[in-house]
């Protein structure tokens, strides 16, 4: 069975427009969420969100990006960046042989900012005046679809799709098809961008959204006692995929390796958490399982973790049940306070987080907590940076989504070159 | 009354703006799919756009007669007559 590591990496996120500046935001504790200026926020219980620094069309050819949603240019943003990171070019200049390439690539809504305006046009103006790349612009494939043409892939293009826990999942499928032997190459991730009053109104029906509008950058505050629920965010991120072999043999910089993934369903509820946590451990010691690691190699566990009442508590208990005692050698922490929830494109930030956290031994802090919830077990990385010990060293990252979808990636810096 | 010019620099701007088409490109003697590379989708938001910005009304089983750009002027300036 091939190792997989990773070889590249690319984001545009609320930290930054690329991720460089993503990573430097996300190491220093700054925070990406924002009041909403615009006037539609006006009537809404939750005036705020964190909003993609750079805006994903300003880095396309103008004609590609009017044929995009927003939620496929973060994708092809992310996407060129990571490619580029690997050390790949398009066309004459792309060595990967297409057979062998695949993409897995997720959005957890699709391009629902094309659905709504486009039904609007037709409300407004009549069935002639929706446009004719409506369908391709909106369907939940069309990030990893355009992706996959962008750089040729033909060894199969896919994009799971579960909720928050979409790229996470996609990552979990890549190295599956990778270990059967399906593919050399993988460019996997995540995209989503769905910053809307439309969905502002939805999630704030479910009580899921913070209201905390007079200190946004606050407001995302996960294991506080005074959380009140996540803040949406919006981007996408990016990871190539390798085997070990394939990277060797072209001598690639190597971040590390995706050491495994696991996969579980709670089968409890369409929105919330099994409160036993039954489901997200069992994810967790099967991505431990499939490392062929021990328990005591994992240092860090970048959680779920959205600042919502139930969910952080649930987290916290599932993690000291899948880690046992060595849950107090290990450091949490949730990056979403500085990101906001990238929703489908989480699971690829935090797993890219979690991979340079190792690279760089240092665990991005958990901003905003003043007071931790009692009780919890975990050792969090409370408002400043923690510096992670030398050697090999092994994390953990956890994406939840509705639906009851736990899926847990392990990456490690085995093989990583510096 | 818009002139014969007027109607294909008008056409060229929306060609360009939904294709990427450069301006200068679009004459009267260019095919829009085999010339231009204009896809059947940008088609068919030429046409709407067109609609709008002539104040004509161009059918389906007309607009997929419009093979080149001198046949879209022509079928505008017949309907702005």
């Amino acid at each position: 069975m091939p190792t997989i590591v990773i070889t590249g990496l690319g984001a545009s996120t609320p930290l930054g427009g690329d991720l460089a500046t993503t990573w430097d935001a996300l190491v220093s504790g700054r925070s990406g969420v924002h009041r909403i200026q615009e006037d539609w926020a006006d009537d809404l219980a939750t005036k705020i969100a964190a909003r993609a620094m750079v805006d994903p069309a300003s880095k396309l050819d103008r004609v590609e990006a009017r044929r995009l949603d927003r939620s496929t240019q973060f994708a092809l943003v992310s996407a060129m960046e990571a490619w580029a990171d690997a050390g790949f070019g398009l066309g004459d200049d792309n060595p990967v042989d297409r057979d062998r390439l695949l993409v897995s690539l997720a959005s957890g809504i699709g391009g629902l900012q094309s659905l709504i305006a486009n039904w609007d046009a037709q409300k407004d103006k009549g069935p002639r005046r929706v446009s004719p790349f409506t369908i391709p612009l909106l369907i939940a494939n069309a990030p990893a679809a355009n992706v996959g043409l962008k750089i040729g892939a033909r060894a199969g293009v896919h994009a799971p799709v579960s909720a928050c826990a979409s790229s996470n999942e996609a990552i979990a499928l890549a190295s599956d098809l990778m270990r059967l032997g399906r593919a050399d190459v993988a460019l996997v991730g995540g995209a989503e961008a769905v910053i809307h009053p439309f969905t502002i109104a939805a999630f704030n029906q479910m009580q899921a959204l913070s209201r905390r509008n007079d200190e946004p950058e606050r407001a995302s505050r996960p294991w506080d006692v005074d959380r009140d629920g996540f803040v949406m965010g919006e981007g996408g991120a990016c990871l190539v995929l390798e085997t070990l072999e394939h990277a060797q043999a072209r001598g690639a910089r190597i971040y590390g390796t995706l050491a495994g993934a696991g996969i579980s369903a709670d089968s409890h509820d369409m929105v919330q958490p099994d409160p036993d946590g039954y489901g997200q451990s069992l994810a967790m010691k099967r991505a431990i399982a499939d490392t062929g690691l021990a328990v005591t190699d994992f240092v860090h566990v970048n959680a779920h973790g959205t600042s919502t009442p139930q969910g952080d508590v649930t987290e916290a208990g599932s993690v000291r049940s899948a880690l046992g005692d060595h849950a107090d050698e290990v450091v949490v922490t949730s990056t979403k306070l500085m990101t906001g929830h990238l929703l489908g494109a989480a699971g690829a930030i935090e797993t890219i987080s979690s991979l340079l956290a190792l690279y760089h031994r240092s665990v991005p802090p958990t901003i905003n907590l003043d007071n931790p919830e009692p009780g919890l077990g975990i050792d969090i990385a409370a408002n400043k940076a923690r510096p992670l010990p030398g050697g090999d060293l092994a994390a953990l990252n956890n994406s939840f989504g509705f639906g009851g979808h736990n899926v847990c990636v392990a990456v490690t810096n085995q093989h990583a070159t510096h | 009354m818009a002139t014969t010019e007027e109607i294909r620099a008008e056409l060229a701007t929306i060609v360009n703006d939904v294709a990427g088409v450069a301006v200068e490109d679009v004459q009267l003697d260019k095919s829009f799919t085999e010339d231009l590379d204009v896809d059947s989708l940008s088609m068919v938001e030429i046409i709407y756009a067109c609609e709008d910005k002539f104040g004509v009304s161009i059918p389906d089983e007309d607009s997929k007669n419009l093979r080149t750009v001198g046949d879209a002027v022509a079928y505008i300036e017949r309907a702005q007559a």
